[in-house]
């Protein structure tokens, strides 16, 4: 066993209902490292962010994985989250009522009880705010709002990234982040994600277009397919990708089959 | 790690922690009902010959009346004839001051959090206590008399200003009103009440907390609040009762009148036990609540935080007589295990731009059903009314209920309604996104009920938004794990 590694997945399966959907990932993240996994729809891409995340309804039927050394699978979702994995979530969920400022501030004061720090006051919390919002480039009123109500496809998806700024996160799971965004917004989602790559973290990005990696260069690629990672490569697999397609390497699977 | 389904199953496993029974020593009455009955209590009560009298018209009336059906609510037949309708705890002498309390009564408010003598010096808020149907101490007396406010039991109005009872008693909700409010007038044994005169502005928020000890009693008191031109009073009652495996009937009367740009603003924390989980035993809380906004720019305004009972049909309303006169109503009802509530109010518009305010908010969770019933009439002298509706309801888990049954009546072209409703869930994505930001599935809940209720929240007096919300978080306790 890796030590030294953020993530380790080693012969991961998992399905829901008895549908097997990951069958046999391994995967390694180092620190500092950026992931990429791309695949066409259907490959197990959303899964392997769900299942690391700690989402119910899914079976793990064989594998493992360690996150910092400790079993990833036997954690709650929120010990994960206090754990310092985040996940920017391809659809984020509305809560009506519930202040996005408030939202964050608890959840930011339950991981450092978690980790032994003080939590922060209103004042100590809303400087940091001031400080992370610019990086998303959102307007402060989006925080006087309930979380995520009434925000559009592209705030949302910018208010992920930057709840992940000021949750500082070990490893950062990014599910899709780029569907649904116009290029200016993906440039700035981008920029925001790159702004908090560090040489102690990690960034596990998930993808079906290569066009997000364009903006968040990946030091590994990897492949998705019908559950399987059938390939890995540095950033210049995603081009190869973006040219030839998902089929190019159906094609070759078979060939080889 | 549990599935989101058998978490929210063990919602189920909620301990009422105001169940416990006080040892006191009460005289009772023993169960059944007849115009001796209501004799004997108005005797125990030393009440004057037209209060005896009224009571026994409520009595020959509630007997050709019947108990109504349209409620959604389903419970057995109560035996009217199975109910004692008088306890007292004992000694029932006069008390002289609160030292004079038997030590185990006070001893069962100060557990329910209400240290009488505390509360006193200490929270500012003056404090009747109803213990079974009689009043067992009221607060700060002296200092409100000085501004000329009358804040006492029921019996002791009757006894020292029976010419004010005379007058407001029956004048909102009529002797004859529903079946409830007639057996309540034939048999009430206590209750507060409220004087406030003209111009005053009540120094401090006055409170009655009432609690059920006695086994197989029915508590039927009867509250009148009277706000005198320009006065001004905020009133709050608390509700609560020991675990019983029996079915408990509480029927209340609460009257409330305002007089010229007068205010009553009313709220109540209602955490009647609620039965257990499998739905035995709990208060039926069968009430009747009604203020008339009698003059010119007057307003009355309800609050209700309802998280206790087993059955809760109540619909506090507004009679809005005085033009510009306004009416509220803000409602939060929680119904839990097998628990039924049948909720809402009445604004009935009478007086020209007279404006009137519904916000219900229903929660239902385990197998829980909560209804929101209201009636908007607007009358043909109500030219120019307003009235805005909003009835939101919240489902948490499979196997609870929401319904709403809004009634709107116009009879004047110039009103102006609105109605909005939503229905939504605590989903299994809504806490899944909160534990993913390190937030637990109980704090997720707790969060996402409070956001839905905060509109009603923010109406009631600060320390008791407070206890509200902690109440909340209570009831809910155990809903997710």
């Amino acid at each position: 066993m890796n030590t030294t590694s953020i993530l380790d997945i080693k012969n991961l399966h998992a399905g829901v209902a008895g549908k097997a959907i990951l069958k046999g990932i391994s995967l390694t993240i180092g620190p500092g490292e950026v992931h990429a996994v791309m695949g066409p729809n259907g490959s197990g891409k959303s899964t392997l962010a769900a299942v690391l995340a700690g989402r119910e309804g899914y079976d793990i039927t064989a594998g493992e994985a360690r996150y910092l050394g400790q079993d990833l699978l036997e954690l709650d979702p929120e010990e994960r989250a206090r754990a310092g994995l985040f996940l920017a979530f391809q659809y984020p969920v509305e809560i009506p009522g519930v202040n996005s400022t408030y939202f964050l501030k608890s959840a930011l004061n339950e991981q450092r009880k978690h980790r032994g720090l003080p939590e922060l006051d209103a004042i100590e919390f809303l400087k940091l705010v001031k400080e992370k919002i610019k990086l998303l480039d959102l307007n402060e009123d989006l925080l006087k709002r309930a979380v995520n109500v009434g925000f559009s496809g592209g705030e949302k998806k910018r208010n992920e990234i930057f709840q992940m700024a000021v949750l500082d996160p070990t490893l950062a799971v990014l599910d899709e982040t780029d569907s649904g965004l116009d290029i200016d917004a993906l440039r700035v989602v981008s920029e925001g994600v790159n702004k908090l790559k560090a040489p102690g973290k990690a960034q596990l990005v998930i993808t079906h277009y290569q066009r997000l990696l364009n903006h968040i260069v990946p030091d590994y690629v990897h492949v998705l397919m019908e559950g399987r990672i059938v390939r890995s490569g540095g950033k210049e697999l995603a081009l190869e990708l973006e040219e030839r397609g998902y089929d190019w390497i159906s094609r070759e699977l078979q060939l080889a089959a | 790690m549990s599935t989101a389904l058998s978490t929210i199953e063990e919602f189920v496993n909620t301990e009422y922690k105001y169940g416990f029974v006080s040892d006191i020593e009460s005289d009772t009455f023993p169960p059944g009902l007849n115009e001796d009955v209501v004799r004997a209590i108005s005797a125990k009560k030393q009440e004057p010959e037209f209060l005896c009298e009224w009571r026994l018209r409520a009595y020959r009336h509630w007997l050709t009346m019947t108990e109504p059906k349209w409620p959604k609510a389903y419970y057995p037949p109560i035996d009217y004839q199975g109910i004692s309708y008088y306890a007292a705890p004992k000694p029932k002498a006069q008390l002289a001051s609160l030292d004079e309390v038997d030590p185990e009564l006070r001893r069962t408010f100060e557990k329910l959090g209400i240290s009488l003598d505390e509360q006193k010096r200490l929270a500012g808020v003056a404090v009747d206590a109803v213990m079974d149907s009689v009043s067992v101490a009221t607060t700060f007396q002296k200092d409100l008399e000085k501004h000329g406010v009358i804040f006492c039991s029921f019996s002791e109005a009757v006894r020292k200003h029976p010419e004010l009872v005379e007058k407001y008693l029956g004048s909102v909700v009529p002797l004859t009103d529903n079946y409830f409010a007639a057996l309540n007038s034939a048999v009430f044994s206590d209750g507060s009440f409220c004087y406030v005169p003209k111009g005053v502005r009540c120094p401090m928020e006055l409170s009655t907390y009432f609690r059920i000890n006695a086994k197989n009693t029915g508590q039927f008191e009867r509250t009148l609040i009277i706000a005198e031109e320009g006065a001004y009073v905020s009133y709050l009652e608390g509700c609560t009762a020991p675990m019983r495996d029996e079915n408990q009937l509480h029927a209340a009367v609460v009257e409330l009148v305002a007089l010229d740009n007068a205010e009553i603003k009313y709220s109540t924390v209602q955490n009647w036990y609620p039965g257990d989980a499998h739905g035995r035993g709990g208060i039926y809380n069968f009430v009747t609540k009604r203020g008339v906004c009698k003059g010119r720019r007057s307003k009355i305004s309800w609050t209700q935080v309802e998280t206790g009972s087993a059955i809760t049909w109540k619909y506090p309303s507004c009679i809005l007589l005085g033009e510009d006169s306004v009416g509220e109503f803000y409602s939060v009802a929680l119904t839990n295990h097998y628990q039924q509530a049948d909720t809402g109010t009445k604004m009935i518009h009478v007086g020209k731009n007279t404006r009137s305010t519904i916000v219900s908010k229903g929660i239902s969770a385990g197998h829980g059903q909560n209804s929101y019933r209201g009636l908007v009439a607007i009358r043909k002298s109500a030219t120019g009314a307003r009235n805005f509706s909003q009835c939101d309801s919240l489902l948490i888990g499979q196997q609870c209920g929401a319904h709403t049954f809004p009634y709107i009546e116009v009879k004047n072209t110039s009103a102006q309604i609105e109605h909005e409703a939503t229905t939504s869930k605590i989903g299994e994505d809504q806490i899944f996104y909160c534990n993913q930001r390190g937030i637990s599935k109980q704090d997720a809940v707790n969060m996402i009920v409070n956001g839905f209720c905060k509109e009603v929240f923010k109406e009631l007096p600060m320390e008791f938004a407070v206890e509200a919300q902690k109440l909340l978080g209570v009831s809910l306790e155990g809903s997710v794990g």
